[in-house]
């Protein structure tokens, strides 16, 4: 029988972190996707730049490095504004980087450079004539986005996203090598004080598992929704 | 000569607080031990997802099942999750600390490479899977109806064009692979980014440390992209001339007014 020795409710909560945190930081990576996505197809010189800029550096650069950079680099970014706040002002705060937040910002910016590639893509691919005929309805751009541009673009974007989505979902192991209990960490801890290593990391595996492939099935779903009206090539 | 081409460097280097010769040399290091690691596990894991992605479309189902939950296991949990698995778990292996593997697997690397190398198959057994599986029916039909064997028309027709399909998402593997590396550091190896971590906790300069790892792989990454670029042009020979015919028509496209 599976003997957790008293870390199971441990592992559930680390489990639970690794959900929000990858939740969260979709959510986030999603915005930012967009944001990119509209810049680098901007006519304007600048905001292209910047989303080239952004989205070539975040994808070659491996996302462990990134957020050793933001997370031990913010802490001490952090220190000098306290120390600033000190000698400057007598304000006696230490502001301490949450490990949390710092994970759903790392892993939402390094993302938002993936999906904006996605949803360049994406956009690009809607036709053109079914955003000219919501014009001549007289939608506004927001409406626009949100009826026509919006559903039209997420059949495209679909199985990048959930692509990316897949990936984040296993990214957020790395937080636990910056000191967020997420249940990577809490098995480590768990297979080093009860020389286990193989109990607790095949059930975090088991659980990985079964996360990946609920969001697969959702997937699946979500396919079919936004795939109602199109026929499916022959292969 | 290089002596005193060297000179000026090595004073600027004495002035520097960091970059020292002393870091530099770890962080060459580190290059090392990333360069072979990678390669290693992509030379590897190309060999050996050959046969597996054959076996993974195969008709058989005793064949294609084994290869279908590995590749669903491996792409379906988190590298260090099987980086620390393999790292973690291979002490635990009745009498391995008497065997002769023993000295081999208690250094990082070999367990590493195990973990890397058996993560890239899995992803790469499927791309070409997928490659195989997409090969044009005329093509085959072709091939048949020039009376080729099976082995003649995988050697000459399916292998060839399928690995042409499948180019970009290997190079995209490749890349992925080189950034995956970077977990290495956490089972002590001292790679790209452990050098990163040993020079961030001993002089405490997280910007200068983690930067510097990071435009080293920009760097990797960029020479990368720009050799498997070379390598799609060269496959594809069809498609030479094709951008630049592209690139004319959009000039002309431009040069008609446009109506405001």
């Amino acid at each position: 029988m599976l003997n957790l020795h008293g870390y199971g409710m441990r592992l559930i909560e680390g489990a639970l972190v690794t959900v929000e945190l990858a939740a969260l930081s979709l959510i986030i990576a999603v915005l930012l996707g967009l944001v990119t996505a509209s810049a680098k197809l901007s006519k304007r010189r600048l905001p292209h730049l910047l989303a080239t800029l952004y989205t070539t550096l975040i994808r070659g650069v491996p996302d462990l490095v990134l957020m050793m950079l933001f997370f031990f680099g913010g802490q001490v970014l952090m220190n000098d504004v306290s120390d600033w706040l000190y000698a400057r002002f007598g304000l006696d705060l230490f502001i301490n980087i949450d490990a949390f937040i710092a994970g759903v910002l790392t892993i939402g910016l390094i993302f938002g450079a993936y999906m904006g590639e996605t949803f360049r893509g994406a956009i690009q691919a809607v036709d053109k004539g079914q955003v000219e005929a919501a014009t001549a309805c007289g939608m506004s751009r927001a409406l626009i986005f949100r009826r026509i541009r919006f559903p039209l673009m997420m059949r495209h974007a679909l199985p990048g996203l959930s692509n990316n989505w897949l990936v984040l979902l296993k990214t957020t192991a790395l937080v636990s090598v910056i000191g967020l209990s997420d249940m990577v960490r809490v098995a480590t801890q768990a297979s080093k004080t009860t020389l286990e290593p193989f109990t607790f990391m095949l059930f975090v595996a088991v659980i990985y598992l079964l996360l990946t492939s609920l969001s697969e099935w959702v997937i699946k779903r979500l396919t079919r929704k936004y795939n109602a009206g199109f026929t499916r090539g022959r292969s | 000569m290089i002596d005193t081409l060297l000179e000026p460097l090595t004073a600027w280097l004495a002035e520097r607080a960091i970059f020292t010769p002393d870091t530099l040399a770890v962080y060459w290091q580190g290059i090392e031990t990333t360069l072979s690691l990678v390669s290693l596990s992509l030379l590897m894991g190309f060999v050996i997802s050959l046969p597996l992605s054959l076996a993974r479309g195969s008709h058989y189902g005793w064949l294609r099942r084994p290869v279908q939950a590995f590749t669903y296991v491996f792409r379906g949990t988190p590298l260090l999750v099987q980086l620390y698995l393999i790292y973690y778990g291979v002490v635990f292996i009745d009498d391995v600390q008497e065997s002769w593997l023993w000295p081999l697997v208690k250094e990082p690397f070999l367990p590493a490479l195990l973990a890397f190398t058996l993560n890239t198959v899995a992803y790469t057994t499927e791309i070409f899977h997928g490659a195989i599986v997409n090969t044009p029916r005329g093509e085959l039909e072709a091939a048949k109806a020039c009376g080729m064997s099976r082995s003649l028309i995988y050697r000459r027709i399916v292998f060839p064009s399928a690995f042409r399909r499948a180019l970009p998402a290997y190079g995209n593997e490749v890349i992925l692979t080189l950034h995956a590396s970077a977990i290495a550091s956490t089972v002590t190896l001292m790679d790209i980014t452990g050098a990163a971590q040993f020079v961030y906790s001993r002089f405490y300069a997280p910007f200068e440390a983690f930067i510097f790892a990071a435009l080293i792989y920009l760097v990797i990454t960029l020479t990368l992209l720009y050799v498997l670029r070379r390598l799609e042009a060269r496959f594809n020979p069809q498609l030479r001339g094709v951008r630049k015919q592209r690139r004319k028509i959009m000039a002309f496209g431009n040069a008609i007014p446009q109506k405001p």
